[in-house]
Formats: structure tokens, sequence, C-alpha cells
């Protein structure tokens, strides 16, 4: 099987720190993938440049067949990769159900429509709910977003990736910041998602990666040191010395 | 509840406006109307530059270029249908002369947009300044339509059914493109378009992510706003027949923010508002001293600084 998105040596400097060195790496299709590292191992940085946030000063990222190393988020996005955000990234002004409507919109074509009101779309609306429902924010949907809990943002945030109906999902530490009842929910529902779409996760609750990754990566300043199941990494003995921290 | 309250407001200001301009004319008090004219046009402008700052999130400090530009698509081309040369476009004829109003504020707007829309937040608003005084010092620079002495307008544009020499018929036109206007960017804003435009305001980042070239959203936001605003300066040029480049500096580009902001950004009303209190507050202020600017600013930083959402903030907080 031929990964759905390949990473070949892929380069980015912050001024002397290499914040991604020298990264290849293949996600596979329908597997969900985890990475892992200590912080400031260059996590985000990597899931940046794979969403198109930031520019790779080397190396090339192939998505589904197509070279997209110079291709922009926003085309990024339609072809079907999408991210969620470490730091709660959504539109607080707007209702929970206009965030997540505005990412079934995105997936109906291009979005310069003047005329008709967008609220009055029935098909966006109904889709929104029913994502929302997905993740059990539907009680929530009219609310305006700055108002929902921590842990509601993480909700409407794997909401809004749900809706995009991507084939790969870049998410970013989605368990950040929750308490271990919420943890639980989170962890229980990517379980559920597995294997409907392809998912390369950043997360720092060990036991939520090791229950939910096909496959994990580890990331030591930058480079990739280790890749393999959950039993190849836990009993690797560089991944202990450099990451879990054991002699 | 806001909703509800503010829709009323709207009515009942567009309503006030449509009935007591043309009741003061009718008393003898043609400066009233007079009045209601500049602020009517000015709130047009208002309502145009509010689809961006208020809606888009981007602080133009230059859309008092756009009035000007439209205001000299009616002068030049009246200039030379009275004193010859230049016949391709030498017209009184006000189909054209709005035409070409709103087509070159557009194409002005595509032109600059397409630059000042690469950058963000203070270096938006300074290349859009920027970008204005380039147009009021070239408008300084031809002395062919008197330079910063500024062109008179001998003859009004000629539309059907309405003449423009009558006050009555001017103020009413001006008063329908309004609420036109009004209409325009109420619908826009609404939209799918809009939706873009308001996400990408609250968080653009976000919502490149969804799959939207929010550049574009922006700059197709613009060049409308930017092309009302040109109508809105043909419409100034046709009032005052007297148009000069003073009419686009940057001072003008202020006051059409702070009607917008002390009205209320992104809201219906709410830039209209604005011009109202402005053009009357200015008036009467100006009554008491020739130094009313000092009282006038005063007032502005207080709205500003502690009225959120300018008056209909202040309004909406009321109610809830």
């Amino acid at each position: 099987m031929s990964g759905l998105l390949q990473i070949a040596g892929l380069q980015k400097r912050f001024g002397g720190v290499n914040a991604t060195d020298n990264v290849t790496l293949d996600v596979l299709e329908s597997e969900l993938h985890a990475i892992i590292g200590p912080n400031g191992a260059g996590k985000t940085t990597l899931i940046s440049q794979l969403s198109g946030a930031l520019r790779p000063d080397g190396g090339s990222i192939v998505f589904d067949g197509a070279n997209i190393t110079a291709t922009p988020a926003h085309a990024r996005a339609r072809l079907g990769i999408t991210r969620s955000f470490q730091i709660t990234s959504l539109l607080m002004s707007m209702s929970v159900l206009d965030n997540v409507a505005l990412a079934v919109q995105a997936r109906n074509g291009h979005s310069f429509r003047f005329i008709k009101p967008a609220r009055t779309i029935r098909h966006i609306r109904e889709e929104a709910v029913d994502t929302l429902q997905q993740v059990g924010l539907e009680n929530r949907a009219n609310d305006p977003t700055v108002a929902l809990s921590h842990g509601e943002h993480r909700q409407l945030e794997i909401a809004i990736a749900l809706a995009s109906k991507a084939k790969l999902m870049l998410l970013d530490e989605p368990m950040a910041g929750l308490g271990s009842e919420e943890s639980t929910k989170m962890v229980d529902f990517l379980k559920a998602l597995k294997g409907s779409c392809t998912i390369l996760l950043i997360e720092h609750d060990m036991d939520a990666v090791f229950a939910l990754a096909d496959r994990i990566s580890v990331l030591v300043y930058g480079k990739i040191i280790a890749t393999g199941s959950p039993e190849d990494i836990r009993s690797n003995d560089q991944v202990r010395h450099a990451y879990l921290g054991e002699d | 509840m806001r909703n509800i309250t503010s829709s009323w407001i709207t009515v009942v200001v567009v309503v006030a406006l449509g009935i007591l301009p043309p009741v003061f004319l009718w008393n003898g008090q043609a400066f009233y109307m007079d009045l209601a004219t500049r602020l009517v046009i000015l709130g047009i402008a208002a309502v145009s530059l509010n689809l961006i700052l208020g809606f888009g999130g981007l602080v133009s400090f230059g859309h008092a270029a756009f009035i000007g530009i439209g205001a000299y698509c009616v002068g030049i081309p009246a200039y030379h249908a009275t004193y010859g040369e230049f016949d391709a476009i030498a017209s009184y004829s006000g189909l054209f002369q709005i035409l070409l109003a709103v087509g070159a504020a557009s194409l002005f707007a595509l032109i600059t947009g397409m630059i000042c829309l690469r950058t963000k937040g203070v270096y938006f608003i300074m290349i859009t300044m920027a970008f204005a005084q380039m147009v009021f010092f070239l408008f300084v620079s031809l002395e062919t339509y008197g330079g910063d002495d500024g062109l008179v307008i001998d003859v009004r544009s000629e539309l059907p059914l309405v003449n423009l020499d009558d006050p009555l018929q001017m103020y009413l036109l001006c008063y329908l493109s309004l609420i036109a206007t009004m209409l325009i960017v109420r619908t826009i804003t609404r939209s799918r378009f809009g939706m873009v435009l308001q996400g990408a305001k609250d968080n653009n980042e976000r919502v490149v992510t969804l799959g939207y070239n929010t550049y574009l959203y922006r700059l197709t936001a613009y060049v409308i706003s930017g092309g009302l605003c040109g109508y809105a300066g043909a419409l100034l040029g046709n009032f005052t027949t007297f148009i000069s480049p003073e009419m686009m500096g940057w001072t003008r580009s202020g006051e059409l923010m702070f009607m917008v902001i002390l009205g209320g950004a992104g809201t219906t009303l709410g830039p209209v508002l604005g011009s109202l209190v402005f053009i009357v507050v200015e008036e009467i202020l100006s009554h008491f001293t020739t130094y009313w600017h000092l009282p006038f600013g005063i007032m502005l930083i207080v709205i500003v600084l502690f009225v959120r959402g300018g008056i209909m903030g202040l309004i909406g907080s009321k109610v809830e």
C-alpha cells in the first residue's frame, strides 16, 4: 500500500534552529498515524507545512499522487487536507452552527454567491446540524462560539474537521487542556472515526496515542528517530532514551 | 430582542429621512434640505466603506479617493462637453458619467486592492492612505481641471426622469440610492460570500484552512465597496457642483471612518446614523465656535473609548 501522504526530505529552519530536519514519512491510506515528541520537537511546525500555513525550505510533500509542496493552504484544503489547531482557532463571533456551516459551504463550490442568505440554504444548515450531532454539540448550535467551554471548543474543532469531509485530517493535540473525562470521550470519538479517513495525530497524552494509533513516529529536535507500531515504539531503546526518559 | 429593536430603529430613521427634508424644503428652510442631501450622500459612502471595514475587518484609510474619482468622473466629461477637447469622454449624460464613476472607482479599487490586501493591520491602513494621497496629488497637478483650486461643474448630469437642478429631485435620488446601497450591502453580508468575508475578519487562518482563498473574497468586497463609493462621489459632484482634490484628502477618509465607527461598524444602519450624527453635530457646534473641531474630537474619543459598537451598540446594550 502506498502512502496517501508522502513527505520526503522536508526541511524548515528558523534562524539556526532546524525545526524540521530532513523528515521523510509516509502516511498510509486510512491509518491513524500519531506523531509524538517532546515539547519543541517541531510537531506543530510539521503540521503547518503539511496544511500549507508554512512553506518548507526544502523537500517535497506529495498528497494523493500530486506534489503539493508549493500549493497554498486554501487549495490544499480543497484537495482534501484539513487541520485542527492546538490553540483553539474558531470563528468566535459567529454561532457554533455558522462555524460548521462555513466548512460545509467550502465543499459546495465557490462562494462568490451574493444574493441568497447563507443561513437559509437548507442542505448546508442540515449537514452542519448533522455534524454537530456527531460530536454532541447540537444543543449548542445557535450559541455564540465564544460562550462555549474549552472542552466544547475542542469538540467544535473536530466537528469542523469532520464537516470538511477531508481525506486527510491533521489533528494538532485535540486533547490539549481537556479534563480526564473529556479526554476519554475524545479518544472514544476518534476511535469511532478511525478507518473512515486518514488521520495524522499529534498528541501529548501517551495513553491516548497508544490506544489509538496504528503507527507512531517519534520526532525529536526536528528529526524522526523511529516509526513503527505502538509495540515497536514502546520497546525501541532509542525512543525510550530520547523521549520516554528511561535508561 | 436586539435585532427587532434595531430593525425598528432602521425603519424609523429611513422613513424620517424620507419625510423630514422635503417638509423642511416646503417650509422654506432649504438649508436643512442641503444638509440632509450631504448627509445622505456621505451615508452612501459610509455604508459602502462599512462593507470592508465593518464586515471585512479591513480598515481602509483611503476611501475618500473613491469619492473624488467618482466626482471627477462627473466633472471632467462635463468640462469637456462645455469647453471642447477629448470628445470621446465629453458628455453631460448622467448614465455615462455614473457608469464612468463606478467603473473608474472599481478599477482603482481592483488595482490598489491587489497590492493593499497583501498587507495586514497598520500596513494596510498606511498603504490605502498612501494610494489615496497619490490620487489627491494627481488631481492637484492637473492644471486643466483647476489643480488644487478645483473645478466648477457648469452643467449637472442629465438623467432620464430626474432633474438634478431641482433640490427635491436631487434629494430623492440620493435618498433612494442610500436605501439601495443599504439593501445591497445587507444582502451581500448575509450571503455565502458575506459569511466568508466575516469569517475571515474573525479568524483568517481558520477560513483559509477551510479552503477559501480569502484574498480573492476580500478583493471582491474591496472592489464593490470602491465602486459604490465612486457612485456616492458622482452624486456629491452633482450636489456641490464644485469639485476639488480637497474632497479626497486623508482627513475626508478619516471622517468616513469616524462615521462608520461612530454609528456602529458591521451593522446595516450604523454608518447612516454615524453620518447623521456627524453632520448634525458638526453643524450645531460650528454655530457656537469656529474651533468646533475640538469638542467634536473629544466627543468622538469618548464614544470610541466608552461605547462598544458605536451608537448601534449603545441602542443594543440598553435593550438587553
